[in-house]
């Protein structure tokens, strides 16, 4: 069990935004974490990460599982969109986490940073400017700079919005193959249709909570996905 | 010409150059990193906030001035990226807050209680930089060597950390970086290079000298690297033209910089336009 999540309540300056969300994340599996827009799963996704202190309930990482051992694909922040930074040098931050105070990165890392650029099929565009990019081509870049992060858990908050949707199918396709390699992924998003296709987990947050496996209760499933 | 020459061959002038020429390097180091924070004006206030160290040093007569406006420019600094990050008060209102508050007691304190003769004209120095550069005490230039060193070398150890604090501070943090730490750290080399850069320019005009090379350098290049590489010697070559230029041309040394530095800006930008189509 990577990590079990008990009544636990998330929200920020006192208020709770949900709460009573029980779920687990094993190894390998593709959580979609599903709901409106307001339902509190940004929220929820920050607190995950160790950004905000739960407001009550617990979240246990177990298997070895470090909190900094997950990766995370935020959404695109003002900041980044004019950010004079090549290809190269965001992917290699991903390994940050690990230096500690070591001040530079090491060979190795440089040559796995390049590796999971070409797992993303960005290595061409190593030395290319970020800011240059397009939206897809730059979620591959954030990709890639989580998996210098881990090949753990990664954490990803509405990976396709603002893709067109050839570019989504395959954003989509990319994350069903990292999962299938054991990369276990937790997707924040509303498209229910992709988490109906591609998620083993379907947490709902919201005015309903729901959460089951494709291959737990078959009736309950089903009957979620068609509500 | 001869004049130059002259004024070069006095020790004094090349320590100057030397001094005017570090503090330039270390000004422009953590400007990318303000200007992307979205942090521009922190320089500014924090400067204004040296001014009133500065105004209460002097009114006590203290002989070297910076064992008191360091410390408390380097307080100040961690206060207001603490109060940035709170949101009751907006981040810029907080350094607007504590600029104005500072310019008005500094100015206030200097009035009242000031033992000088010539009150405006050290009003005006502390405000735009001494006329000239020269007037450096001789403490005061290898204190300006040791803290812009220690700067330089900090900056290249953390220069990594910094990159992704300033690219995207919650991944950062999310994945075991200590965001807060670093983030403290950069606002206490801030501090350090505006007590450092007020000898150089005064405190109106620092936040130039932190914010221009950095976006000259954003015009043209295009990695973290080469923009924080290039910003360094825009600076270096604006602030030395500009102290050659006020000494030919008996200008006031701040100004004469932060002038270079617009048209350092203005090339830039041109280069940058060209270079798009």
């Amino acid at each position: 069990m990577y990590i079990t999540v008990k009544n636990l309540s998330v929200g920020y300056e006192g208020e709770v935004v949900v709460g009573n969300i029980n779920f687990t994340v094993n190894k390998g599996d593709y959580l979609c974490i599903v709901g409106e827009n307001g339902s509190g799963k940004t929220t929820l996704m920050k607190t995950l990460l160790g950004l905000r202190k739960p407001m009550s309930g617990e979240i246990i990482m177990g298997d070895d599982l470090k909190r900094n051992e997950i990766g995370y694909l935020p959404q695109q922040t003002v900041v980044q969109k004019d950010f004079p930074a090549s290809v190269r040098e965001i992917v290699m931050s991903g390994f940050q986490g690990r230096c500690g105070l070591r001040p530079f990165y090491k060979k190795e890392e440089k040559e796995e940073a390049l590796m999971n650029m070409e797992r993303m099929g960005i290595k061409d565009l190593a030395d290319k400017c970020y800011r240059d990019l397009s939206g897809g081509q730059q979620q591959r870049v954030l990709l890639a700079r989580a998996l210098c992060a881990t090949r753990k858990v990664l954490l990803l908050d509405e990976p396709v919005s603002g893709l067109d949707p050839k570019v989504t199918v395959e954003m989509y396709q990319l994350i069903k193959e990292l999962n299938n390699e054991g990369v276990t992924i937790i997707m924040i998003s509303h498209d229910m249709e992709a988490a109906s296709k591609y998620a083993s987990h379907i947490l709902h947050i919201g005015d309903k909570l729901f959460f089951g496996s494709r291959k737990g209760d078959e009736e309950a499933w089903i009957n979620f996905l068609h509500i | 010409m001869d004049k130059l020459f002259t004024y070069l061959a006095l020790p004094m002038v090349q320590y100057a150059l030397i001094v005017g020429v570090l503090i330039a390097l270390c000004s422009s180091l953590l400007g990318v990193t303000l200007v992307l924070k979205r942090f521009s004006f922190i320089g500014d206030g924090l400067s204004h906030v040296a001014f009133g160290a500065v105004a209460i040093a002097s009114v006590i007569n203290l002989t070297n001035k910076m064992v008191l406006v360091l410390p408390i420019t380097i307080i100040s600094a961690i206060l207001l990226l603490w109060t940035g990050q709170n949101k009751k008060i907006k981040g810029d209102a907080a350094i607007a807050m504590i600029s104005v508050g500072a310019l008005a007691f500094g100015y206030l304190l200097i009035n009242q209680f000031g033992t000088s003769a010539n009150l405006s004209g050290d009003v005006c120095s502390t405000l735009f930089g001494s006329t000239s550069i020269i007037t450096l005490k001789s403490s005061e230039v290898w204190l300006c060597l040791i803290l812009s060193i220690i700067v330089i070398i900090i900056f290249i150890l953390f220069y990594n950390k910094i990159f992704a604090v300033t690219f995207d501070e919650n991944f950062a943090r999310a994945t075991g970086t200590r965001a807060s730490a670093y983030n403290l750290l950069i606002a206490v080399i801030i501090a350090v290079i505006i007590v450092l850069a007020m000898n150089l320019v005064g405190s109106l005009l620092i936040s130039a000298l932190v914010i221009f090379p950095a976006l000259s350098a954003m015009r043209i290049f295009k990695n973290f690297k080469q923009v924080t590489i290039s910003s360094c010697i825009i600076s270096v070559v604006c602030a030395f033209l500009g102290i050659i230029i006020s000494i030919i041309a008996g200008t006031p040394v701040g100004s004469t910089i932060v002038v270079a530095d617009v048209v350092g800006f203005l090339i830039c930008s041109a280069v940058g336009m060209i270079l798009k189509r």
